[in-house]
């Protein structure tokens, strides 16, 4: 068992890429994720590796573009503001069928919004990162041990299939310590890349990487063939944590910063008698309806908690489908819920006073 | 019967999409057969930007990454920093280097990037149908100058090679053009140095190329060549810019 280390959450990633053979770094400057280019400028260099700081992110995607195309595993990361700059890149790492890993350590938005935690990019992680029809595997950590775990799996589903991923952290995980281990067994990028363009050395046909189909017949084509890929994934690579939801009646759905808030809110419900529970969504993209679905039988309501004005439980309402009632609480602008809140939602629903 | 001519290997043998009195043609058949040259095909990544080049990704048999508008020098950079010992190239017209690449192609020079940039500059948006370029001239009737380039509210046409011969990182700034056969045979010389001087290690080379857009031009073929001549060499004055094989003493 290797042994735990008390790092920041933004840290923990960076080094976790690392380990997981990330050789190249490209990044511009924002807040609240500056430590992972901070740690990667530190580290990297002594790895044999590349960090870049681009002139902007939309450079620094294309980079990582660039150097994912080569075959080898690159990432960028950025804050809300310049995830929005960087998603004209991603869509055409998607619309490439490359793997990129993309880390998102949310901010208040919209505009320049603010530079406290905020869980208000989910409809842009998971609905429309960039034009076109295109999906990221979008990953929700909720503990610094998952900022370091998440990074692995990124990686090795976006290679599998073929498409970017990103970790939708926060603000607040990115900046809080926890104790962590990173895995001994080291994960290291597949060797096997036939599609990368890295010099045909005159020994097989030349590879090409393009999103150009100007052809309708043969776009619609290749975005069919995608869309075979995403049902895939939709299929084997959705992810979540149920918390107490053995005899749950009330199901609290919330996925990383406020997951934990939720988590504590279910715990003290609990302590009154209420029989609450938590779903905590971990692939925010394929959203993991297979949880909602199982549980709904016996669920009397859902309470989606988020850190915004109510976007995830756009996917909540879809697999509920009207069968139950669906109810949000949320706080946004920077501002984390106080589980006494979400413990008085709680018990609102559950008909108790407050 | 002895072949006296025939297309370089790293030329793919399909039929190419420019009109007639392009000069996007002779380019790419000087990039190939610079690449012929050097043997570098296999090691050889181009990266194909947005504009009437784009399709250069099914030209060019090397392997090849398509970029976003302006882009392409970024994704040049993640290929090179990703294969150091390979030979990446962008192939780029004006609005995508001198208007929206300006940033990628400012710093991509500075850092010193070791890259070859091939620069076509025409004067015009090509492939959306002739709009003003960064590098139209002062008085140019474009579709989006239909009164001729206004400098007082559109400014002045960008002179790229000045512009990048500023910067350290820049090993290579020259201009040249493809009019005349001394004039391919200069431009020919330009882009093997710019291949050599990435092979040498020595940074960020471009070789801008004074282009012809006949159709856009609203011009014959030959009354484009003539334009060029009398319009675009004027204020686009060929020759080297900078050049760190000559500053260094060597080979010029």
């Amino acid at each position: 068992m290797a042994e735990k280390v008390l790092m920041k959450g933004n840290e923990a990633l960076a080094e976790a890429a690392i380990q997981c053979g990330c050789k190249h770094y490209f990044g511009y400057p924002i807040t609240p994720q500056t430590e992972v280019a901070a740690y990667m400028s530190k580290r990297l260099p002594k790895e044999g590796g590349v960090f870049l700081q681009a002139e902007s992110e939309v450079a620094a995607i294309n980079m990582v573009l660039g150097a994912t195309s080569a075959g080898v595993r690159a990432m960028t990361s950025s804050s809300s503001p310049g995830i929005s700059l960087k998603s004209e890149g991603v869509s055409y790492i998607g619309g490439s069928d490359l793997p990129a890993l993309i880390i998102n350590v949310q901010r208040g938005g919209p505009g320049l919004g603010g530079i406290q935690p905020s869980q208000s990019d989910y409809w842009q992680a998971t609905k429309a990162l960039g034009h076109g029809d295109f999906q990221l595997f979008v990953l929700a950590p909720s503990t610094i041990q998952e900022m370091v775990d998440f990074v692995s799996l990124a990686y090795e589903v976006g290679e599998k299939y073929r498409v970017p991923a990103m970790i939708l952290s926060d603000g607040m995980l990115g900046q809080m310590m926890e104790p962590v281990e990173f895995p001994t067994k080291k994960d290291e990028p597949i060797a096997d890349k036939p599609w990368a363009t890295n010099g045909h050395q005159n020994k097989r046909k030349k590879n090409i990487i393009n999103s150009l189909y100007i052809q309708p017949e043969e776009l619609e084509n290749i975005i069919n063939e995608r869309y075979e890929r995403y049902a895939k994934i939709k299929e084997n690579e959705q992810r979540a944590e149920e918390f107490m939801c053995d005899d749950a009646e009330i199901f609290v759905v919330a996925f990383g910063a406020s997951s934990r808030v939720s988590r504590s809110a279910v715990m003290q419900a609990r302590a009154e008698g209420i029989k609450a529970g938590l779903i905590r969504p971990i692939t925010l993209w394929p959203f993991p309806d297979k949880t909602i679905e199982k549980n709904i039988d016996k669920a009397k309501k859902f309470l989606c908690v988020e850190m915004n004005k109510g976007q995830m439980i756009d996917d909540v309402k879809l697999v509920v489908n009207g069968r139950k009632d669906v109810e949000f609480f949320g706080r946004t602008g920077g501002i984390i819920p106080t589980p006494a809140e979400v413990l008085g939602e709680i018990r609102k629903l559950a008909g108790k006073e407050n | 019967m002895a072949v006296v001519f025939e297309k370089p290997k790293a030329l793919a043998d399909v039929p190419f999409h420019y009109c007639p009195g392009c000069t996007h043609g002779i380019v790419h058949r000087l990039v190939a057969e610079v690449l012929d040259e050097l043997g570098v095909e296999g090691q050889t990544v181009g990266v194909a930007s947005v504009g009437c080049s784009v399709f250069s990704y099914n030209y060019f048999n090397c392997d090849m990454v398509q970029a976003a508008h302006g882009r392409a020098p970024a994704v040049a950079t993640g290929l090179k920093r990703a294969l150091p010992d390979n030979v990446i190239f962008t192939y780029q017209g004006d609005g995508d280097l001198a208007a929206i690449g300006m940033a990628e192609t400012v710093h991509a020079a500075t850092r010193g990037e070791n890259i070859t940039v091939i620069f076509i500059n025409n004067a015009i948006y090509g492939m959306t149908g002739g709009q003003m370029a960064p590098t139209s001239l002062p008085g140019q009737v474009t579709q989006t100058s239909p009164y001729g380039r206004d400098v007082k509210t559109a400014g002045y046409p960008i002179r790229v090679c000045e512009l990048l011969s500023t910067l350290s990182g820049t090993a290579l700034a020259q201009r040249v053009t493809v009019d005349s056969v001394a004039h391919v045979r200069e431009a020919k010389k330009a882009i093997k140095k710019g291949f050599e001087n990435q092979i040498n290690k020595r940074g960020y080379s471009i070789i801008e190329v004074v282009s012809t857009c006949p159709t856009n031009w609203g011009l014959s073929p030959k009354e484009a060549m003539n334009w060029l001549r009398e319009n675009m060499i004027p204020y686009y004055p060929l020759g080297v810019y900078k050049d760190v094989t000559a500053e260094e003493g060597g080979n010029k």
